[in-house]
């Protein structure tokens, strides 16, 4: 079993970059099950059961964190995939939390990001990104040449992971995506989570409303501290 | 590396049969058109070449520079692709000042010569579009025609890609005839995708396609040159009527048709002054 977990912002291409890899992996012949994580709503389980005849769920993480729920429910999935008899599970998670990184030891880690989203989005993101193995930047076609290559400096300049450029919805430049799936190695069990993200550990997700520092614990901070998140 | 011909070697139309064009060279300083109706295939054929197609695309077409297939890392890095790919989609997104944007391209671009190619690219774009530049301005508050005229001048001058794919830039509000008349001052391959009938007279040679292949290479001849600059006039009368127009006038049926005849009754020697 190989295991490639997708992160990346909502709108970044995440399905549209793994359906156009998932029906060139079909193409060769390879078992592929899909497991798509969101919040509260997704059908992208459904096109890919319906394009690829693929083995394909969802689970939904309601008020937990999402990321934190890809961690719990990644070893029923594996077993899943594995009673499926799949070759590969591509797991594409919600992509919400920028600082989250669902990727683990042995997966490929596959971050989406849009080359739409502003020449310095890479240095606005932490973990996410920098865990990763492998940035694919989508959307090309809409920005300057420029644009493309600044982007791609300070992609290289928060984390030193290969780059490839494409246009996902033409399907255009793909063929290295699915080459470096194809390249994963079998996961070795157990696996485990790459770094610790902040997940699901704060006292508001645990439900206290009230606004100040005063009325929280754990992690604080005041207007005037200057902590600052760098990501892993 | 120095590019000096890049070639399409024909694969198949959306029907399946082979291309009649087995073989299309470019060869540098080559200005081609590529010319069909709608749905025949001038986009794919143009994403073809920038991707350096190698019978992986539908078209199974296969692209070579200087007779080879192309080296891996032009796909891999986009600032060592020769390929500029500029679309009526494309467009800026930052919302830097004009001048600091284009040097941070220039700074990840070039090791020397930054600021002259900064200078470069702004002259450059001036000319393009008849609204000039304010350099203090952000680039998402520059008009369409500054836009466009922007994106080419920094393909050409930071960028210095040695081929630029134009995708209808007819339709982008910058002067076609002028740009092309600039752009033939710099050594390159400039291929443009175009429904425009003055820009496809000025080629060398277009590209005829049909049902996504390459139907034929049609060289452009001496008498299309005077046709071309015929049509030039009778697209500066037009022009002249629109101004008109714009500026509260009405027009006079009689000096369209005075305009008109000296169009006409211009001798073929004449008409290419």
């Amino acid at each position: 079993m190989r295991a490639v977990i997708c992160a990346g912002p909502p709108t970044s291409g995440k399905t549209t970059v793994l359906r156009h890899a998932a029906h060139r992996l079909a193409e060769r012949g390879r078992r592929i099950a899909y497991l798509k994580i969101d919040v509260q709503y997704c059908d992208e389980d459904e096109t890919f059961a319906r394009e690829l005849g693929v083995p394909a769920r969802k689970v939904y993480s309601g008020d937990l964190c999402p990321d934190h729920c890809s961690v719990l429910v990644l070893g029923d999935a594996l077993a899943w995939a594995g009673r499926e008899s799949a070759e590969f599970l591509i797991v594409e998670t919600a992509g919400l939390c920028l600082r989250c990184a669902p990727y683990i030891e042995g997966a490929l880690g596959l971050i989406v990001l849009e080359a739409t989203s502003g020449m310095n989005l890479p240095r606005k993101i932490g973990a996410m990104l920098t865990l990763a193995d492998l940035a694919v930047v989508t959307k090309i076609d809409l920005v300057s040449q420029a644009e493309k290559e600044v982007f791609r400096a300070n992609l290289l300049d928060a984390a030193d992971i290969p780059v490839i450029e494409t246009d996902a919805l033409h399907g255009i430049n793909l063929e290295p995506v699915v080459r470096r799936m194809e390249a994963t190695p079998e996961l070795v069990q157990p696996s485990r989570l790459r770094g610790s993200p902040p997940m699901s550990v704060c006292t508001i997700c645990a439900g206290k409303k009230e606004i100040g520092w005063e009325h929280h614990f754990g992690i604080v901070r005041t207007l005037d501290s200057d902590l600052f998140y760098r990501g892993q | 590396m120095e590019i000096r011909e890049i070639s399409v070697i024909g694969g198949f139309g959306k029907t399946g049969e082979p291309e009649a064009v087995a073989r299309l060279d470019m060869r540098m300083g080559d200005v081609v058109s590529i010319v069909g109706p709608t749905g025949s295939g001038k986009t794919m054929l143009i994403n073809d070449i920038a991707l350096f197609a190698d019978a992986n695309t539908p078209s199974r077409r296969r692209v070579l520079v200087n007779g080879e297939p192309a080296p891996t890392i032009f796909q891999e890095d986009p600032s060592r692709n020769p390929i500029a790919l500029i679309t009526q989609h494309t467009t800026f997104l930052s919302d830097l000042p004009v001048r600091e944007f284009l040097r941070i391209h220039a700074r990840i671009r070039r090791t020397e010569r930054q600021e002259s190619a900064v200078e470069e690219t702004l002259a450059f774009a001036n000319e393009l579009t008849g609204e000039p530049i304010i350099e203090q301005a952000a680039m998402t508050e520059l008009s369409g025609g500054q836009t466009r005229a922007l994106l080419v001048a920094d393909a050409v001058v930071i960028g210095n890609s040695p081929i630029i794919l134009l995708d209808e830039i007819e339709n982008a509000g910058i002067d076609r005839l002028r740009a092309l008349k600039l752009l033939k001052r710099y050594r390159k391959i400039f291929i443009f995708v175009t429904h425009d009938l003055r820009i496809t007279l000025l080629s060398d040679y277009r590209v005829a396609l049909l049902r996504g292949a390459m139907r034929a290479i049609i060289p452009r001849v001496e008498e299309e040159r005077r046709v071309a600059s015929r049509i030039g006039r009778i697209d500066e009368i037009m022009v002249a009527m629109r101004d008109r127009l714009r500026a509260g006038e009405q027009l006079i049926e009689r000096e369209l048709l005075g305009d008109l005849r000296q169009v006409l009754d211009a001798p073929s020697a004449e008409v290419m002054r």
